[in-house]
């Protein structure tokens, strides 16, 4: 019919001061979109972080709320109230989970809140599936890539979740053989679902068929999201957190497509691109191809040094009271935090110490390693939960050419991201990835429980080494006892 | 008169998908510009806000199932936005007052 559109979308009739409804809404959706960018802009700086993140907030709210105003001026009470009834209570499951959750349970709950929107994003299209036949050919490829899109990120952030949370079962998973080939397969699969899914939507021959095709696709491609995920190492989880964050906006952003909706291709587009930037800037601190990550690959061995022909006879052990004595008088410490600290939930008596250290005149730093912890950013929420100020946060390029004139480095929970052995051997698992160089301090003294090897497995030349000094112990107790021994020395 | 009214609703299906396609590309530089000058001590929450901010889904489930024939589906057709404005609130009620809760942490405090 001339003049109306071919697209099965939602086209209101009614009027609110002269103006159709969907003009109104299309109105408050472009405010939304500055408001959200404006959102994203405040987080360029801590001080305009907060009112950034409230403006994302109020933007979203009013693109909800003239939505919510379109849905009701349809008259399909039924349905307003289902969604209704459902906003009430993912809204308050959202909230008690936000407010419940601890710091260190952050990666996993980002990861949590992002494999939800990517399974809003498959159940949308399904519904957009199920109740319409989309004509056009734009329409149809928009609802396969939100089922797959949408999957892969659900199932591949529920996994994330689980790997961080350190679930015994993924063990067993891990170890099972021609995961590489399955995902290949499933990969291919889901491609050819989704080129049948369109085909069938053009040529009309079962259109009985395409629900199944939908829900098969879904079904393949949350086995993909598994198997894509499952090889990445729980250390590589900041990259791949980073990479779903993206994934899920892409999906937000093709169901914008399938409902010719710009707020849902705008917030998308910008919350893919945050993404995928984040996922860059973590690769190259890693010195790793984002290929290298996905594939779960660490070139393993090199010059195959073992741990006792590395360490025998150089390790030296420490007391909290010899660090406290050396600590005296210094007018540098720098203190590097890894996920060891956030494990050990050390940070508020790293905060202690910080104070003790600074009562006695003592210039106290950190230095923040790009992918030190679960997440990037990880160890500046932790310290900041501890409330240390951040401009002590130091970033690596910032804080290295000072170590040459620190007299103590402390480092809690951290290994390869001080091993040495990045800069010296091109065959090691982190060769080339850029490290902390702590080693150039006067002295070091490395707080673990032992000598295990962290992530890339292998052992650290920095443990042997003259200006190093090993403190075994847990890092809270740890810190908490140098801190003791501080104040009475 | 007929043939000029095809090109018409084709047109305009080209059209209008080429206008989405440049607000798309348009929106990935401004993300890419605005995103590059967050600082890493941010970018935790740079992920939970931006995650919030792909909860913008809910509009998508909100009008779901409303435009098309709902007929013989009523059922299936809530149960799905029920279902998909549930899980896209938790994304977004979740993601900002997690974010709200880290941002807090970098407030400089009063010193003593």
């Amino acid at each position: 019919m001339p003049g109306v559109s071919s697209l099965p979308v939602a086209v209101s009739a009614v009027r609110f001061s002269g103006v159709s409804i969907d003009t109104w809404c299309n109105l408050a959706y472009l405010v939304a979109s500055v408001l959200f960018i404006l959102g994203l802009k405040g987080l360029g700086h801590p001080k305009r972080a907060v009112r950034g993140n409230w403006l994302g907030a109020l933007g979203m709210a009013l693109a909800i709320g003239v939505t919510l105003w379109k849905l009701y001026t349809y008259n399909r009470m039924p349905l307003f109230w289902a969604v209704l009834v459902g906003m009430g209570v993912g809204s308050l499951v959202g909230w008690l989970l936000a407010v419940r959750v601890k710091m260190t349970g952050m990666p996993q709950m980002v990861a949590l809140l992002n494999g939800f929107g990517g399974l809003a994003s498959v159940l949308v299209a399904g519904a957009d599936v199920a109740t319409s036949l989309q004509p056009s050919l734009q329409g149809n490829i928009a609802v396969a890539l939100s089922g797959l899109i949408g999957a892969v990120t659900f199932t591949g952030s529920v996994l994330a979740y689980a790997k961080l949370e350190e679930y015994k079962f993924l063990k067993k998973l891990a170890a099972l053989p021609g995961k590489q080939v399955f995902n290949v397969v499933c990969g291919a699969v889901a491609i050819a679902l989704s080129v049948w899914l369109v085909v069938e939507s053009q040529t009309r021959d079962h259109p009985e068929q395409y629900d199944y095709i939908y829900t098969i696709l879904c079904v393949v491609s949350a086995v993909l999201g598994v198997g894509l995920v499952l090889p990445i190492g729980g250390a590589d989880m900041p990259v791949v957190i980073a990479l779903l964050n993206s994934y899920s906006g892409l999906a937000a952003a093709a169901t914008g497509f399938v409902i010719d909706n710009d707020v849902l291709i705008i917030a998308g587009a910008l919350v893919g691109a945050s993404g995928i930037i984040l996922t860059q800037i973590m690769c190259k601190a890693m010195n790793r191809s984002l290929m290298n990550v996905l594939l779960g690959l660490m070139d393993s061995g090199g010059s195959a040094a073992d741990a006792d022909s590395v360490y025998a006879g150089k390790i030296k052990s420490t007391t909290a009271d010899e660090i406290a004595m050396i600590c005296d008088g210094a007018r540098r410490v720098v203190i590097v935090p890894g996920y060891g600290l956030a494990v050990a939930q050390a940070q508020h008596a790293v905060r202690e110490l910080t104070s003790v250290l600074e009562a006695r005149g003592t210039e106290v730093l950190f230095a923040i390693h790009p992918v030190a912890g679960r997440m990037p950013g990880h160890m500046n929420v932790l310290l900041a939960e501890a409330e240390i100020p951040y401009d002590k946060l130091k970033e690596m390029d910032e804080i290295n050419p000072q170590f040459a004139e620190t007299d103590v480095a402390i480092v809690i929970g951290a290994n390869d991201v001080v091993n040495p052995v990045a800069r010296i051997d091109p065959k090691s698992p982190i060769a080339g990835m850029p490290i902390l160089d702590v080693d150039k301090a006067r002295t070091v003294i490395m707080v673990k429980r032992s000598l295990s090897p962290g992530f890339a497995g292998i052992p650290n030349p920095l443990f042997a080494a003259d200006n190093c000094l090993m403190y075994f112990a847990d890092g809270k107790q740890a810190v908490l006892d140098i801190v003791t021994a501080i104040k009475s020395g | 008169m007929e043939r000029s009214e095809d090109t018409e609703s084709s047109g305009d299906g080209i059209d209008r998908l080429i206008t989405y396609l440049t607000i798309f590309v348009l929106a990935i530089f401004v993300g890419f510009e605005v995103i590059t000058k967050v600082p890493p001590t941010l970018h935790t929450p740079l992920m939970s806000g931006s995650n919030a901010i792909s909860g913008i889904t809910i509009i998508g489930a909100i009008l779901a199932g409303v435009a098309g024939d709902v007929s013989g589906r009523e059922f299936l057709a809530g149960g799905l936005a029920f279902a998909a404005a549930a899980l896209a609130m938790i994304n977004v009620v979740g993601g900002f007052a997690v974010t709200n809760r880290m941002l807090q942490m970098f407030r400089k405090k009063d010193r003593a």
